[in-house]
């Protein structure tokens, strides 16, 4: 009895004594980020959230991406370096305001790791700036706005990233179509004020003009406005070949319906972008979508086809609209980034370094995407993208890809 | 008399007519610019004013709304706009049905007036309802009161809308009876044109006729001179108005109708602007008014229409359409300024005023 008490004293005293000398080494970690680190107890998962539009008119795109981040959670078994994932966040409206208040929220916010997001360029323009300063990595999937990975203009914040294309690149796509595939000469473009279209409409016209057509008119139209009678006359008094208007739902629906009953558009073709790629144009827009271009990113191979039967079977749809593998993509960059730089500890304790998870992110190089083999820049453009064009039938949803000709399946 | 006219003009005045001088000639100005241009055919003017007709059409549908309640009860029932959205929000659905089965394209007579029953009876329901709840029990509270209801009513119909039928957007389908078009004047003239004016006007008609020519109509007349004398004849002011909210809820339901013909999108939100739209439409035609609210709606919708690049092209404004909520406004507070009861006046009695 006294013997087997001393043998279990012992063990304690040995165990006590391996405790105490791990103790004072594992708090031996100290944190020497410019930035700070993220301390992650032994239980606690790793928090990743999402600012993304998930409600509202431009709902599709928002949750798209967030279904793809799903899909990419499983793929990688929850977890990361060990951890659990933690995923969740708010809705950011697709607008300036609607990022702000978001933004706002998920700064205050110790814990979070990486956000994924913002869905619209406005968003970020109004978000970037807090997620910035609060010392989180950012990677949107949807995001193409030229300003927010442009070093010298003033939406460009630190620790963020994207694995859409930038809008330079579809854009100047958009008017070699136009101007090379459709044999149009003149154009017109319509923006919404919006970051994301005001900088498109004007990339898509200097590329155009650089090619040799000429731009009748860039005009715009206000967010909320449904009446486009005015706006269309003015357009329809250049009598372009091609009205390119680059916006969202429902202000571009509208535009769709009414060019067709305005003197002079009657037979005007219409191109849209990657904003309004959704099933919402068809229901909005009912007979009057058939024939309109939209440009779009253009994503193939076995990886993404292996990766749709997954988010078909989670989800029970096809994917809703464009940016879902981009989103994937996002996800794995970031999980990759965070396992290069997390410092784990005997206990399971992990730090990470938020400015060196930054550094990670920018030093990521040849990363296996389904979106294409992806580089990013310190910049932060991470996107390797081909940009398709597609058109609109009614009544059949996805629209059917016509260029560039090589990649049509036949 | 040129003394007694001195001493009534004060700075303020001036001031005042300054302002609408200035803004009277860069209407003036902009519109002999642009029209010297010679950008736009005529053709394009006429297309402009036949949408804006339609547009105004619309507007003055919904103002009966406002006209009306106005009228009875001297509050502004700013939830009205949350009326106007939930007829079309509804009976979409209905609407997507009868396209789906087949039923619109075969008996679009029928089809459209089940979706314009649907409509006014969903928007008349909300408005009975608003009036039960949230204005009578406050009939005799001060009148900032029913103001802020009115708005946080809106605000809670707004959501429960979303909360019905999300928060996403639906498309009326097309009907193919109204696709046709006619040539007149080198122009394409909608058959959706044709019935939305049509339409407005036939409704404002039987409006008006109820108004001015039923029994119930001249009660509803006799309240808004004199409640408290209405009621000492045996008049039932409650049962009133109720009939009052009704008629405007209906009016605003078959307005959202024709409204969908001419932008076939709705969302738990569209009603704000229409609604704001017609507020002024209200105003400008004189509030209380129902004649003068047809008129206000005209003018505003003509204005918008048409005023964006009338006026403001030939001033070298890039993107006059974004400016026409600023036309219109600008419109509210000149009348405001200059005169206060709307064109045709708000029909005061001596003990109102």
């Amino acid at each position: 009895m006294v013997k087997k008490l001393s043998i279990v004293l012992t063990t304690l005293a040995v165990i006590a004594m391996v405790l105490t000398a791990c103790g004072p080494k594992a708090a031996a970690y100290t944190c020497t980020d410019k930035i700070g680190c993220v301390k992650i107890g032994p239980t606690d998962p790793i928090h990743i959230a999402y600012l993304l539009v998930v409600a509202g008119p431009n709902s599709a795109l928002g949750i798209d991406s967030r279904n793809g981040v799903e899909v990419a959670i499983d793929d990688g078994g929850g977890k990361i370096a060990g951890h659990t994932v933690k995923f969740d966040g708010l809705d950011g409206g697709c607008s300036a305001d609607g990022g702000q208040a978001a933004g706002t929220k998920l700064a205050s916010d110790p814990t979070i790791v990486a956000v994924i997001g913002t869905s619209c360029s406005s968003e970020a323009r109004s978000a970037e700036p807090l997620l910035s300063a609060a010392g989180f990595v950012t990677i949107s999937s949807s995001n193409t706005a030229p300003d927010l990975t442009d070093p010298t203009n003033k939406n460009h914040y630190p620790g963020y990233f994207r694995t859409a294309h930038n809008d330079k690149i579809q854009g100047a796509a958009a008017a070699d179509f136009a101007y090379n595939f459709l044999k149009v000469t003149k154009a017109a473009t319509i923006h919404d004020g919006s970051l994301y279209a005001d900088s498109l409409q004007q990339v898509f016209a200097d590329s155009f003009k650089k090619l040799g057509g000429t731009i009748t008119l860039q005009t715009s139209v206000t967010v909320g406005q449904t009446d486009m009678s005015s706006v269309l006359a003015s357009v329809a008094s250049g009598s372009p070949e091609l009205i390119y208007f680059p916006i969202f739902m429902p202000e571009g629906a509208f535009i769709i319906n009414q060019a067709k009953t305005t003197p002079g558009l009657e037979k005007t073709n219409l191109m849209v972008a990657d904003g309004l790629y959704s099933p919402d144009v068809m229901k909005a827009a009912g007979a009057s979508v058939e024939g309109v271009y939209v440009s779009s990113p253009l994503v193939q191979g076995a990886a993404y086809d292996a990766f749709v039967a997954k988010y078909k079977t989670k989800f029970g749809t096809d994917p809703i609209n464009i940016f879902h593998a981009h989103a994937y993509d996002a996800y794995g960059i970031v999980k990759a980034a965070i396992e290069k730089v997390a410092v784990t500890q005997a206990d399971g304790t992990v730090y990470i370094p938020r400015q060196g998870l930054r550094d990670a992110m920018a030093a990521t190089k040849d990363y296996k995407g389904l979106t294409g083999v992806l580089t990013c820049s310190v910049d932060g453009d991470c996107a390797n993208p081909i940009i398709g064009v597609y058109q609109y039938h009614t009544g059949a949803y996805p629209p059917t890809l016509i260029w560039p000709t090589q990649y049509i399946k036949k | 008399m040129l003394r007694t006219w001195r001493q009534r003009i004060t700075l303020t005045d001036i001031f005042i007519w300054l302002i609408g001088l200035s803004i009277a000639t860069l209407v003036v100005w902009g519109t002999i610019a642009t029209l010297r241009q010679g950008q736009y055919p005529g053709s394009v003017w006429l297309d402009l004013t036949i949408k804006g007709l339609a547009l105004g059409g619309v507007y003055a549908l919904i103002a009966m709304g406002y006209t009306m309640v106005y009228g009875i009860l001297k509050m502004i029932n700013f939830a009205h706009s949350e009326v106007f959205m939930a007829g079309p929000f509804t009976a979409v659905f209905v609407a997507i049905g009868l396209s789906k089965s087949g039923f619109l394209d075969r008996q679009p007579v029928i089809g459209l007036a089940l979706i314009l029953v649907v409509s006014a009876g969903v928007s008349t329901l909300i408005a009975i309802l608003l009036e039960r709840i949230c204005y009578r029990p406050l009939r005799n509270a001060p009148r900032l009161v029913p103001l802020i209801t009115a708005i946080g009513a809106s605000f809670f119909l707004q959501y429960t809308f979303r909360g019905l039928y999300g928060s996403g957007s639906y498309g009326y389908p097309a009907i193919k009876a109204l696709s046709k078009s006619w040539l007149v004047g080198g122009i394409h003239i909608y058959a959706t044109q044709v019935v939305v004016i049509i339409g407005a006007i036939l409704m404002m008609l039987i409006l008006f006729g109820i108004v001015q020519w039923t029994k119930i109509g001249k009660a509803m007349r006799a309240v808004s001179e004199d409640k408290e004398a209405a009621e000492l004849m045996g008049i039932n002011v409650d049962r009133i108005i109720v009939f009052t909210f009704a008629l405007g809820g209906a009016s605003a339901g078959a307005a959202g109708v024709l409204y969908t013909l001419l932008f076939p999108v709705v969302t738990f939100y569209m009603g704000f602007f229409p609604g704001i739209k017609a507020f002024t439409a209200a105003v400008l035609g004189g509030i209380g008014n129902v004649p003068g609210a047809f008129l206000g709606a005209i003018i505003l919708g003509l204005l918008e229409s048409v005023g964006p690049n009338l006026f403001l092209t030939g001033l070298g404004v890039p993107s006059p359409s974004q400016l026409k909520d600023a036309i219109a406004f600008i419109v509210l507070v000149l009348i405001l300024i200059f005169r206060p009861t709307g064109i045709l006046g708000e029909r005061i009695s001596k003990d109102k005023a």
